[in-house]
This record gives C-alpha cells, structure tokens and sequence, in this order.
C-alpha cells in the first residue's frame, strides 16, 4: 500500500521555499522609476499620463518576472493579480478624484454671491455676470413636489409588499418595482411628457417635472423601505399583536418608527439621486431663463438643465456658469449623502 | 510520509485577545491524537494553528514553535501554503466547491501543484476516494456535483480532497459534528484506516469518540471567565479516561461541568 | 363589554381601510407602468406610421423634411458605446470588488467601499461636463497612439486622423459611470462567499489567489453577470453625459476614435428642443420606446441570471 501511494507523492523535501526577499521589490520599483526616466529623456515623452501608465506596466511585467525566477509560476501569479487589484482600486478612485477637483477648480470662478442671487434674466450668454438663483429655486422646488408625493406613496407600497402581500399580486407588484428601477430616466421623461404635456395639455411645469421625478424616485424608496421594514424584527410584531393591538396600529405606531432612520437614509439617498437627473427634467420643465416661483405654471429653470444649457454655448463666461452650477450641485448631493449615511450609522448603533 | 507534530510555548491571540495560553504537546507519527474539552476554550484555535490557518483570520497572532519532523513550520523562509498542503485539515462542516464536480473537488488539491496529466489525476482520485471509503457510491457519477451527496459522503469527499496530495498530517476540526450517527460511525473506521499511513490530530465534542479512536488524548480547559484556554494534560486515552492525572480532567470527562 | 366590542370593530374598519390603501399603492405601481407604457405607444403609433422609411432599419432622422427617420444607427451606436463602456469598466470593477472584499484590510475597507459609492452619487450632467471639456481633448493622444498601432483594427481605423468627441470617450465616461454599481454589487456577492469553501481552498495549500479562483469567483459569478447586465442598462439609458461628449452622427461605423457617434437617448435629448410638430415629437418617443423595450429585455435577463443562480447554490 505505502509503495503505490509513494509513487504519487509529489516530492517536496522542504516546508520552505525561495521568497523575494523584502527589499526586492524596491529595487525592482527603483529600477523601473529609472528606466521610465531614460525613456522620458530619450523620447521626450511629455504626457505624465502616459509615463505613469508605462511604468506601472513596466512595473507589472518586472515584478513577474523577478518573483517567476525566483517563487516560481505560482506566487509570481498571486503577485501579479494582487498588483493588478491594487491598480484596479487606484485606477476607479482617479476619476473620482479628477472629477472632484476639476469641477472644484473650475467651478470657484463663479463661486460668488450674484451666482446665488440673480438668474439669467436679460443677461446674455456672453456676459460675465449672471447666475443660477433661478435655477436652484427651481430644483429644489421641483424634488421637493417629487418627495412629497413619492416618499408617502412609496412607504405605502412597501408596506403593502412586506405586510400585506402573500399572493400572486405581491409578486407582479414586487417585480415592476425592479423594473421601474431599470426604467432610463429618459423614458420616466418622455412618459409624462406624453401624458401631461401632450395628451392632458397641461403644458411644461415644474410640475411635470416633479411627476418625471417621482417615477424615478419611486422604486429606489420602495426598494430601501422595503429592507428596513424586513429588518424589523418579527418578535416586536408579535409583541404588539399579543396586547390586542390591530395591525394597521402596529405598522403605524410599532414597525414603521422602528425603521425610521433606514427610511430617511433612503429617501435621502433617492432625493440626491433624482436631483442630479437632467434628461427627464429637459423634457417636462423646459426651462426658463427668469425666476419662475410657481412650480404649477409655465415653464422652469433647473439646476442639472441650467448647467447642460450653459455649457451648450460656445462662450467662455457660460461655461464657467456651468461649472459653477456643477459644483453647486454636487455639494448639494454629497451633503445629502454624508447626511443619509450619518443617519444610517446612528441607527446602526441604537439597533 | 507520516511525520510528528511537536508543539513549545504555543500562545495565540485574536488582536489584543489572548485565546490560548502555553501549550506544549507532542503528537506521534502514525497515530490518532484526540483534542477535548469544553467550547471556547481553544482546542480548534490550537488545531488551526498547526497548519497555519490560524492567521487566516484578520488580527490572529501566533508566538511559540510548532515543528514538522524538526522543521519549525513557522520559520521566516516558510511558505504557509507549502505549510497548508502538507498538513491538511478537514473541517466541521462538509465543503466540497460547490461547482465542481467530485472529481474535480478530490483532485483540487494536485491542480494547485501543478498536475494537469488527467490520466494520473484519475488514479488519484480513485485512490483517494478508496481511501475515504466513498468509491463504491460515487464512482457512478464522478461528474456530478459533490453538493448533491449527503451530508456523511460529502464530508469523506472532502477527507478524500484531503488525503489525496499524501499529506504528512491530517487535521480534523470536529468532523462528524454536523452527521448523523451512521455517517459518525463510518468516519470513525476511516480514522482508523487512515491511522495506518497519516499522523491524525483531531478535535472533538464528543468523548465517546475520542475514546474510541485515539491513542492519546489531551484535554484543553478555560483558566477561568475571560482568561485564555489552555492545555491541562496530554496522555494515553485509555489512561485519561480511566485514571486521569488532573481534578479537572475527571471532572469533565465524569460530566461534572462542561 | 361593549365598549371593548367597538374598539375591536373600530379597529377592524381601520385595519381594513389601511390594508386597501397599502394595496391601492402597490395596484397604482402596475398601473404607472403600464401607463408608462400606454401613453409611449399612443404617441408613437400615429408618428411611426408617417414614417416614409423603415423605422428599424433607416439610419436618417429627419422627420419633417423627407419624412424618414429610423433607429438602427442610433441602436447600433447605443449598443456600440454600452459594451465598449462595460469593456473598459467592468474588469476594474471586479478587480475593485475584489480588492475591497479580499485584500484591503477592514479599517481600509470601509472607506474605499464608501469612496466608490460616491463615484455613483455624481450627477451624469458632471460627468457630461467633465467628459466633454476635460476627458475629450486629453484622451486624444491615446486615440493617436491606438490609432497609429492598432489601426489594422477596424474598431481603431481613422478617417482622417482628426479626434475627440468620439465613441471612446462616451465609453470611458459610461465605464467610469457604470463601475460604482458593478463594483457594490459584485462586492456585495464577494463578502458574501462561504467562509468554509474559502478556508477549504486555503488548507489545500492555495494562494490567495487560487483561493480566488476555487471560492470567491465561482460564488460569485452570477451575481457578477447580473451586475454586469444591469451596469450595460443602465449605460443604454444614460443620455446627458453621452449626449454632452458625442458630436451626433446618423451612420453605423466600428471606428470609435473617430467623432461622432450617437444613441437613443442623446438624440431624445438633442433633438427635442427643434421637435415642435407632431411627428417629430412621435419619432423621438417612438425611439424611447425601442430603448424602454431594450432596457426591459436586458432587465429581465439579469433577473433570470438571479434566479437561475439562486436555484443552483
């Protein structure tokens, strides 16, 4: 027996193996930041872009090749693919980063007080002057109508999903919800702009847009409800029922508090999302130079359009407006995410 | 190939927490050593270490020396994968990879060396699965997944998976805890087999099974309430179980406490 | 006695009132889709057929003059951008799954998990802006150098050498808009990976690596497809930033260095503004509707690709 299993063992005289060294991959490092220099001197190479993307694959190849020599196929893999993933986290952080600045450093020029207090009225796109007051009334008006119409209604359809629904219903209602999530918010445009604006007449409002909204907020609200309220535990149910106390009561006053801060994390996750969509807003509010206060009448400014239409001319100052508006827009979104994501930890902590 | 595990000042930690305290043990080539004692007080952590999966897990430490035939398996030029497929391990609950099919899952071990011959691949796993008493049942469907067997048959896959790179140990994290007594009754005869040609470390709740197949046996207990576990005495099982030489011992095996 | 009686009843109407009203809003969700539906179809009806061409298979869009107007460049070139997108996207976003799942330690994780989900928190008219301004010019000089290496490759032909606003940077911009969701999700699966099949690898003497390969990945695979699905629906039906960095054509071509380049959803956006009859307006909603449909279908895939994988593990 111990013959023919010798036969198969794989010969390994020792548990230890040849490693690199820990100073190996340094030099490696250096040799490569020397050989990226050369190149630089003897091609004029300008682009730090292009030099950096050379020498991390330079870096990559000659990692490979000093850990296959030395560790063999194996270790030389592990190797290469956790360099890979590191360059894989570093290469998704960069245009966020890029993104970030640019628009911080574009977007300062404009970043003054007639920015937030006056529109576009009578100013011409040429003109240093000008702002987004407009604008951002008209956002903020525009989610705003959207929330309070989806947040309801949304809690409501979560309720119904996990407390009520155990047929068939549930299911189709449960699966258009994940469809409507897949919905383009260009669709979520043209939709009611078949319905409000050209079938009922009703003509571009805020309004309308706020309607766009709401089908784009809809689902997200839903979705993030429907986890909170599974979370609540089935024995607080039950507590509650034992006292005699009815099921609507129970979910009113027992289950939905319970959830709180996981709904107000998710309303404000879909808020920043909806406000940042340009597409269906294009089409439903049509947008407006002047201040337009009333969201029920005639047409409005947006912040996301303002900053489309801005950059859409060829002058200097409207672009700069542009990335002023960007900046402005992404503040508001990156608030409303540190916001629903410290709510979410405190609840984290008292549950 | 069988060869022996000899434990010194073993500590292990998990971050700041000291889980094991000073164990020292010596377990013989070619025989069953039985790990016993109450939850909690180390005697998986001691197991894990012994093939360095211990530090598998985030912030776990090791201080001590743990030798394979002599050669400390914690030196600076070890590689804990060469360490891992010397010494294998076999683990609470069955894991076969779900998506391979049992064959593949007994030879996933010699792909990893290297071995792509399927010809030898195939006398392995026959072998192997011989070996693990699991031949006559799976050799009709080798292709099928291991995740449709039962719960006894995939743990003697996964033995199988084990023994089929000749490991110089085998490690058995409470193996039959999840079976049946049946499938209990039939991994304790392949212990028995294996004996013959493996050095067997195994951890186990159950005393009656570490009376009936190991040849010594060490009981692991807690110092006290937060305090580190360790090793309270090491000797021939029959020995243990009759006249053990610690208070302790006797209380626990008695069905004093724990 | 009594009083208890009517609390119960009292109680009951209310139960009763609140169940209709949680079920009216779960009814009203079926009705707004297939309002949504509906009305897209009402309106597209009477335009597409005035269509003096094929409206599936012209490349024109030019509903008041000739009459003639047809999606397949604009699909052709919807579907084009999305899978370039998802080339250059999701293999970094696996790698940043993984890399946040597996190798970053927990108190790095976190905030890197975190920092991703920002990425997806931009709003894409930022990304339009940025791809537009910024990406556009400093990606020519790839474009140059694929260009002058790669050109045998029809996909890096050049027409006459001139760049910018092209396919590729519509790609790289939906790559960097559709890797935040591929990457949460695919982590999502990752962390979820047994840790029995992980150890199981390890103790067989595997590298993290090989770890990898044997547990996490064959775990999480569908998972990663279906992420993989809905990140490509979701680059379908991005408008704003691709309408902002593509200078629109009506053609099928392969060569994305070369400008031009369209969707569906950035010539909804183009050309609503000068859509002021009928017909125009019915094309353009007839087109929302071939990418709903699109959209839909690719939907339902990822969806099947859940639940065949759930079935299996």
């Amino acid at each position: 027996m111990s013959a023919t299993l010798d036969d198969l063992s794989l010969g390994r005289p020792s548990l230890s193996r040849a490693q690199l060294p820990s100073w190996a991959l340094g030099v490696t490092a250096a040799g490569v930041l020397v050989l990226t220099g050369l190149l630089r001197l003897v091609t004029h190479m300008s682009s730090y872009v292009a030099l950096a993307i050379i020498a991390v694959a330079l870096y990559l190849v000659a990692q490979t090749v000093v850990s296959l020599s030395v560790e063999g196929w194996r270790h030389a893999k592990n190797r290469l693919m956790t360099s890979l993933m590191l360059a894989a986290m570093v290469l998704a952080v960069l245009p966020l980063v890029g993104v970030l600045g640019y628009t911080v450093a574009k977007g300062l020029k404009r970043f003054d007080s007639a920015f937030f207090t006056h529109s576009m009225r009578a100013v011409a796109e040429s003109d240093p002057n000008g702002g987004a007051y407009h604008a951002i009334i008209g956002t903020l008006e525009q989610v705003g109508i959207a929330a309070l119409i989806s947040v309801p209604f949304g809690i409501m359809v979560a309720v119904y999903l996990v407390e009520y629904s155990a047929g068939r219903l549930g299911r189709v209602v449960s699966f258009f919800v994940d469809v409507m999530t897949g919905l383009p918010s260009i669709v979520a445009g043209l939709f009611i702009l078949a319905l409000w604006v050209l079938a009922l007449h009703q003509g571009t409002s805020g309004f309308a847009g706020s309607l766009a909204l709401v089908i784009l907020m809809l689902p997200t609200i839903v979705r993030s409800c429907e986890e909170m309220l599974k979370l609540v535990p089935p024995s607080l149910r039950e507590a509650s029922y034992a006292l005699g106390v009815a099921k609507w009561i129970t979910v009113v006053r027992i289950v939905l508090p319970t959830a709180l801060p996981g709904i107000v994390t998710g309303v404000m996750l879909a808020v920043a999302r909806v406000m940042g969509e340009t597409a269906p807003v294009l089409l439903t509010v049509f947008g407006n130079s002047a201040i337009n206060t009333n969201p029920f009448n005639g047409p409005q400014a947006s912040l996301p359009l303002f900053v489309f239409n801005e950059v859409g001319q060829s002058f200097d100052n409207a672009v700069n407006r542009a990335w002023t508006g960007a900046l402005v827009l992404i503040l508001i979104v990156l608030v409303l995410n540190l916001i629903a994501r410290t709510v979410a930890r405190f609840a984290r902590v008292r549950g | 190939m069988a060869k022996r595990l000899d434990v010194k000042d073993l500590n292990l930690y998990y971050g700041k927490f000291h889980a094991v305290a000073d164990v020292n043990l010596s377990v013989p080539p070619r025989s069953v050593t039985a790990f016993i004692g109450p939850s909690g007080c180390g005697k998986s952590t001691v197991l894990r270490s012994l093939n360095r999966m211990h530090e598998v897990t985030p912030g776990a430490r090791v201080e001590g020396k743990v030798t394979l035939d002599g050669e400390d398996i914690y030196a600076t030029a070890v590689d804990p994968v060469v360490v891992r497929r010397t010494i294998g391990m076999v683990f609470q609950r069955p894991n076969p990879f779900p998506t391979m099919s049992i064959r593949d899952n007994v030879v996933a071990g010699l792909r990893l060396s290297g071995v792509r011959d399927r010809k030898r691949m195939d006398e392995v796993a026959e072998r192997a699965l011989r070996s693990a008493n699991l031949w006559e049942e799976v050799r009709d469907r080798l292709g099928k997944p291991g995740g449709g067997l039962s719960g006894g048959q995939q743990q003697r896959l996964c033995i199988a998976r084990a023994i089929a790179v000749r490991p110089d140990v085998l490690l058995m994290d409470e193996p039959c805890s999840a079976l049946d007594p049946i499938s209990t009754l039939a991994i304790e005869d392949l212990i028995g087999e294996l004996k013959k040609d493996y050095t067997i470390v195994i951890v186990t709740h159950n005393m009656q099974q570490a009376a009936r197949v190991s040849d010594q046996t060490a009981f692991f207990n807690l110092k006290g309430a937060g305090l580190p576990g360790n090793l309270i005495e090491i000797d021939d099982t029959e020995k243990i179980f009759s006249n053990p030489g610690r208070k302790a011992t006797e209380d626990y095996i008695s069905g004093r406490f724990g | 006695m009594t009083s208890s009686l009517q609390n119960t009843r009292s109680s009951k109407g209310g139960d009763t009132s609140f169940r209709l009203l949680a079920k009216g809003s779960g009814i009203l969700v079926l009705l707004l889709m297939a309002a949504v539906a509906a009305f897209l179809i009402l309106k597209a009806i009477p335009a597409v057929s005035q269509d003096k061409g094929n409206f599936f298979t012209a490349f024109q869009w030019d509903p008041q003059g000739t009459a003639v107007f047809g999606i397949a460049a604009l699909a052709f070139g919807t579907v084009l951008s999305s899978l370039i997108g998802l080339i250059i996207g999701v293999p970094v976003a696996v790698g940043v799954a993984l890399f946040i799942s597996q190798y970053a330690p927990r108190a790095v994780a976190r905030p890197l998990a975190y920092v991703v989900d920002l990425l997806a928190a931009v709003p894409s008219v930022v990304f339009g802006l940025w791809g537009a301004i910024y990406l556009s010019p400093n990606l020519i000089p790839l474009s140059k150098f694929l260009n002058h290496y790669f050109g045998w490759i029809p996909l890096f032909a050049s027409t006459n050498q001139t760049y910018g606003k092209s396919v590729l940077v519509a790609a790289v911009v939906l790559a960097v808009m559709l890797l935040p969701i591929v990457a949460a999700i695919s982590r999502e699966v990752f962390v979820q990976t047994p840790k029995e099949h992980m150890e199981g690898a390890l103790a067989l003497g595997a590298t993290k690596w090989e770890m990898i390969r044997m547990a996490v990945l064959p775990y999480g695979k569908s998972g990663v497809i279906s992420a993989i699905v809905l990140g490509f629906g979701r680059a379908v039906g991005e408008t704003i930033a691709v309408a902002m960095v593509l200078s629109s054509t009506y053609s099928i071509s392969w060569r994305i260095l070369d400008p031009g380049g369209n969707t569906i959803a950035a010539n909804i956006a183009n050309r609503w503004g000068d859509a002021s009859d009928t017909i125009s307006q019915g094309a353009l909603i007839a087109s929302g509707l071939v990418l709903f449909a699109i959209t839909l279908v690719v939907n339902f895939g990822a969806r099947a690709v859940i639940r065949r994988g759930r079935a299996k593990a």
